[in-house]
């Protein structure tokens, strides 16, 4: 009579797993869009310094990093430990900066120009004077948008 | 023929499921989630050979100097401060409205002035900033829950320029210069 009759002969009917392969493929492609690799190695060792009033970094493409720390140890023994700026995959001078900056220029389209932005990424134990002279050579490129990276938290 | 009954035969989608999952684990593994974040800062363009900046038209009591040391010690307007003290210090400043006749006449006119030596940590300097801003952040709080009944960050885009008009923030650094003490 009922419709809902149990019918014990049967058993617990296997769950299809043919929709299983939809699933993972979905969850594939979430991380393929939001994965952004990391493109360079670095070469200092990098603590960024905490802060409150913080902002979040927004259009990563147009964003260009600056790495300013001490090598880190396997490079200690041929570079010392005195704080060194890192572009892209290389230990830089300071007058490289504005070449560096011109090249990030050339790689982006003319309209995101003045959107570009120069994140610094330095070590809380770093010396101002360094950070000065980036600043300055920054003033000098014209790239005047910049972000001291730091965390959240504080003192 | 018997393919030609059956027609192709089907490939068998069963490890399909593997290597999707092959690949996934590899983009969790290398995906970065963390957003970086930092204090907003935007530099002044590079004077011009001829043209001598005028500070004449700042009225001295306008301005605000933080000076931080090489031993990383804070001198405001002169006195030596902690730095847990900058922030109320400099809310007091910009707040002042004439009321103090050798503080700033109103906010839209205070200027605060940040000068460190070559051999200041960045730490500090970092701090620095983020008390300075820290102080305008909770100015800028208190004037749009006045006016709008909400905080600042919650504003519209014509609501925020009109508390930034209120409250601009001017922070001023000067060009480089060696205080007290090598590096």
């Amino acid at each position: 009579m009922s419709k809902f009759r149990k019918d014990g002969k049967k058993g617990m009917p296997a769950i299809s797993t043919a929709s299983l392969p939809d699933i993972v493929f979905m969850l594939l492609f979430f991380f393929m869009v939001t994965t952004v690799m990391r493109e360079t190695t670095l070469f200092v060792s990098v603590t960024t310094p905490k802060a409150t009033e913080i902002k979040k970094l927004k259009k990563k493409s147009l964003v260009s990093y600056i790495y300013i720390g001490s090598p880190v140890r396997r490079m200690q023994s041929s570079y010392g430990t005195a704080a060194r700026i890192q572009l892209n995959d290389a230990f830089a001078s300071v007058d490289e900066i504005q070449e560096f900056i011109a090249t990030e220029r050339e790689a982006r389209d003319e309209k995101e120009i003045p959107y570009m932005t120069t994140s610094i990424k330095a070590d809380e134990t770093v010396k101002m004077g360094i950070i000065t002279d980036v600043k300055q050579e920054l003033r000098k490129a014209n790239a005047l948008k910049i972000n001291y990276s730091t965390r959240k938290g504080t003192y | 023929m018997a393919s030609k009954r059956r027609g192709l035969p089907e490939i068998n989608a069963g490890s399909m499921a593997d290597i999707a999952f092959l690949l996934l684990i590899f983009f969790l593994v290398t995906t970065t989630m963390d957003q970086d974040t930092g204090i907003a800062r935007k530099l002044p363009p590079m004077p011009e050979e001829e043209l001598q900046e005028d500070d004449s038209q700042i009225n001295a009591k306008n301005i605000y100097t933080v000076l931080i040391n090489s031993q990383n010690q804070l001198l405001v307007e002169g006195e030596l401060m902690d730095i847990s003290q900058l922030k109320d210090g400099a809310k007091k400043f910009i707040n002042n409205n004439g009321i103090d006749p050798n503080s700033s006449e109103n906010p839209e006119k205070a200027i605060i002035s940040l000068q460190n030596d070559r051999g200041t940590e960045y730490m500090t300097y970092i701090r620095v900033q983020n008390e300075l801003a820290a102080a305008y952040t909770d100015l800028r709080n208190n004037a749009s829950l006045n006016e709008f009944g909400e905080r600042y960050a919650d504003l519209n885009k014509t609501q925020m320029k009109e508390i930034r008009k209120m409250y601009p923030q001017k922070i001023s650094e000067a060009e480089p210069k060696n205080i007290g003490g090598d590096e």
